[in-house]
């Protein structure tokens, strides 16, 4: 389960405040929508979740199996389990994407303590995955992200994240960018990843990926706040509505 | 604090005493006086047993080298050496005489075997050790070759490997023809003092029309105190022939600094085309910049012959400072030299190193592609030089030099000089600077790797092209020694 308690976060380097005081609890076996305005903070959940730099917690915490993560190094979190599908993946030169999904594999195998993979084992395991996804196997010779379009990109994290097997998974706006067909196959992909050891948080500005991948619950995020819970039928009733009434709130 | 910023106060922290090569192997020696005068060439050549136009020579150099100055223009600092202060010749007792596996004192043996360089011959001939690549090794400890395997194998190809000592005594003619050829005795400071005491090196002569059967590899180490380090080797191709050579090189931890200024030679012929690699892992000195190896190299490739082609590739990862800058004489027409480097400076070191085309046949292209990796409070200078001379129409070349900044106490820096004194040549030249990012950190660090792991990724991926240029049996080895050398470079 996890459990996010009054968090507050400012940027380290700055005095700008980004969340003040955000509750959310996501039991596994449940997949949760985070909607929002854009700059509500919504990006900075997911990187505070995974443990980037630039951030510091004010108050608050962050609670994944009954165990506080603050204090974690991301590659520590991902061991636990946490993975961030980014909503701008970053572009990593010369490095095939083979051997980056090689790596990470075995990282994160060795700090479960699993065996890890053999090259046959892999690349059978890498194969069966990319087809899943509509993956054309060529491209994961070339370097990770490089060129790759955005559809290509998005598509691509969820290949990752099928790989890592996460039980924490967050997805930031892996919907945008992506074709209808896309869209389809990249939502298959995370619905065959449910299941009652996962939960998943899911963050869109579009109600149509929440047909595809239909939550348990919908948030709404601004002014750093979650300020209103429902089902799904919540999200199209923002679609109408739009956020008018939360950041009337704010102001 | 981002990443890159902790690094400042991380980097003090730099542990680049992990050098796994740094220990001492206690072997009886043989050692010159100490200081420099020409008796002390007397004494290296008569113990050698070498050939009077030899010695002739040395001398010759020697007093050429008394006449000269340090270069100062390098962006290095270091206390001025004291040239009288050092031993210029040291061998194992008992190195002198027949040199066969057996007869090699077993401490040796060990040391190479912990140093990991296969001289196992008989075991790898019988195929006891299939699984290791067969490479043929001259190993070259302090002053003297102490063992070259393989040997007789690459005479049934007509192919002579052997130390240099042994070639002047074995192959005097061939040695005179081309020795200084490429790389006169007064061509520079550290060249002609390699000229005078040289003590030993390798040398390679491939016949015409024929392709070396096997890798050849030389191995330096470095054990004595107080002692430099002076070797000379010299590579012959001749018509239509091709070898592929690779030298690696370590030495112990000390506190002082230990001075390695060697001379290499290449010679090639119509047709003919020699690969030369480096992986250079000297030890670096401490976390505050104490010891480490002075390293000032001369490498230079004569295409004499039409066709021909000489390619450099050079791992730098060692050294307290590192002067160097193998060359290209593109003398024969359509001929072709490739500088392939990646030069990697962590802690204290500095690294001032390129190349030099020198076109001056017709149709000649020339390639280079460099990578520099700067962290810690290292300084890292691309130095290279692309000319064409009047008659060199159509002359090529494509230079790119890319630096990749780890932190934020450490430099790049990259001099180019271009001379065209011929209006068709056509220069290329493209460079950049980057910063290794916190945001690709954190993305591979996200996907479980930790923060030095997502370091070794990154660099290993900027790094790539050139690696690719580097022999395959020492491909695994050489992308580890760059994540070792990078330990310690982030928080
Ligand atoms: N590293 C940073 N430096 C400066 N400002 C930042 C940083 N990270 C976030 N912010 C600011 O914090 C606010 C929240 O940003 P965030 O990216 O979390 O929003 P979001 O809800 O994901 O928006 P979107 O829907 O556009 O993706 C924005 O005003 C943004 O500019
Ligand atoms: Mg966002």
């Amino acid at each position: 389960m996890l459990e996010i308690k009054n968090l507050h976060v400012k940027l380290a380097d700055e005095d700008k405040v980004i969340l003040k005081g955000l509750t959310l609890t996501v039991p596994k076996g449940e997949v949760h929508a985070i909607m929002g305005p854009n700059g509500s903070g919504k990006s900075t959940l997911a990187y505070v979740l995974a443990g980037r730099e630039g951030y510091e917690v004010t108050d608050g915490d962050i609670l994944w199996n009954g165990e506080s993560i603050i204090e974690m190094e991301p590659d520590e979190r991902a061991a636990k389990g946490v993975f961030l599908a980014f909503q701008y993946p970053m572009e990593i030169p010369g490095v095939a994407g083979l051997t980056f999904l090689r790596t990470a594999t075995n990282a994160v195998r060795k700090k479960r303590e699993l065996t890890e993979m053999t090259t046959p084992e892999f690349m059978k395991f890498v194969k069966e995955k990319a087809a899943k996804l509509n993956i054309d196997f060529e491209m994961l010779k070339r370097p990770v992200n490089v060129g790759f379009s955005g559809g290509e990109k998005k598509r691509s994290e969820i290949l990752q994240m099928a790989m890592l097997e996460p039980t924490l998974c967050v997805l930031d706006e892996t919907d945008s960018g992506l074709d209808i067909d896309a869209l389809k196959v990249v939502s298959d992909g995370v619905n065959a990843l449910r299941g009652p050891d996962r939960a998943m948080l899911v963050i869109t500005h579009y109600q149509r990926l929440l047909n595809h991948i239909v939550p348990d619950k919908v948030h709404v995020l601004a002014d750093g706040r979650i300020q209103k819970t429902g089902g799904k039928e919540l999200a199209l009733e923002l679609e109408k509505s739009g956020y008018a009434e939360f950041t009337g709130k704010a102001a | 604090m981002p990443a890159v910023q902790e690094t400042v106060a991380q980097v003090k922290k730099i542990d680049v005493d992990q050098y796994k090569y740094g220990f001492e192997t206690d072997i009886e020696m043989v050692k010159a006086p100490k200081g420099l005068n020409e008796d002390i060439v007397r004494f290296i050549s008569e113990k050698k047993a070498e050939p009077a136009w030899m010695l002739e020579w040395r001398l010759d150099a020697y007093r050429r080298w008394r006449a000269m100055t340090e270069p100062t223009w390098a962006k290095i600092s270091y206390p001025k050496i004291d040239f009288e202060d050092l031993y210029y010749y040291a061998a194992p007792k008992n190195s002198e005489g027949p040199k066969s596996l057996a007869d090699v004192d077993p401490e040796l043996l060990k040391m190479y075997e912990r140093l990991g360089v296969p001289l196992q011959e008989q075991e790898i001939l019988a195929g006891v050790k299939s699984d290791k690549p067969r490479v043929a090794v001259d190993a070259v400890f302090d002053s003297v070759s102490v063992v070259t395997t393989f040997k007789d194998e690459l005479a049934k190809a007509g192919v002579i490997f052997c130390s240099i000592s042994e070639a002047l005594r074995e192959h005097g003619d061939l040695v005179r023809k081309y020795l200084g050829s490429v790389v006169p005795q007064s061509d520079n400071y550290y060249a002609a003092l390699n000229s005078a005491v040289f003590s030993d090196g390798s040398f390679v002569y491939v016949p015409e029309g024929v392709r070396c059967p096997m890798e050849l590899s030389t191995y330096f180490r470095i054990n004595e105190r107080e002692t430099g380090q002076f070797e000379r080797t010299l590579i012959i191709a001749e018509k239509g022939s091709y070898v592929s050579y690779l030298e690696g090189c370590t030495a112990p931890m000390r506190d002082e600094n230990q001075l390695h200024a060697a001379v290499v030679e290449l010679i090639a012929l119509d047709d003919a085309e020699i690969k030369y690699s480096t992986v250079q892992n000297w030890y670096p000195g401490d976390k505050n910049g104490k010891g480490g190896i002075y390293n000032f190299v001369t490498k230079r490739g004569d295409c004499r012959g039409r066709n021909s082609k000489i390619s450099w590739t050079q791992v730098e990862t060692g050294s307290a400072i590192t002067w160097k800058y193998p060359s290209c004489i593109l003398r024969g027409d359509n001929s072709r030299g490739e500088f392939y480097s990646i030069a990697v400076s962590n802690g204290y070191q500095q690294v001032d190193s390129g190349t030099k085309m020198i076109h001056l046949g017709k149709n000649t292209s020339s390639r280079i592609i460099s990578k520099g990796i700067a962290a810690g409070y290292s300084q890292n200078t691309y130095r290279g030089l692309v000319s064409a001379h009047r008659k060199a129409t159509g002359a090529r070349n494509f230079t790119a030099c890319d630096s990749l900044l780890i932190g934020d106490k450490c430099g790049a820096h990259t001099v180019p000089y271009i001379e065209a004194k011929n209006s068709s040549a056509h220069f290329e030249h493209e460079a950049t600077t980057s910063k290794i990012s916190d945001d690709m950190l954190f993305y591979c660090q996200q996907r479980g790797l930790s923060e030095e792991e997502a370091v070794a990724l990154v660099v290993n991926g900027f790094v790539r092209d050139v690696l690719q240029q580097l022999p395959m049996e020492f491909l695994a080895e050489t992308q580890k020694l760059i994540g070792i050398s990078l330990e310690g470079s982030v928080g």
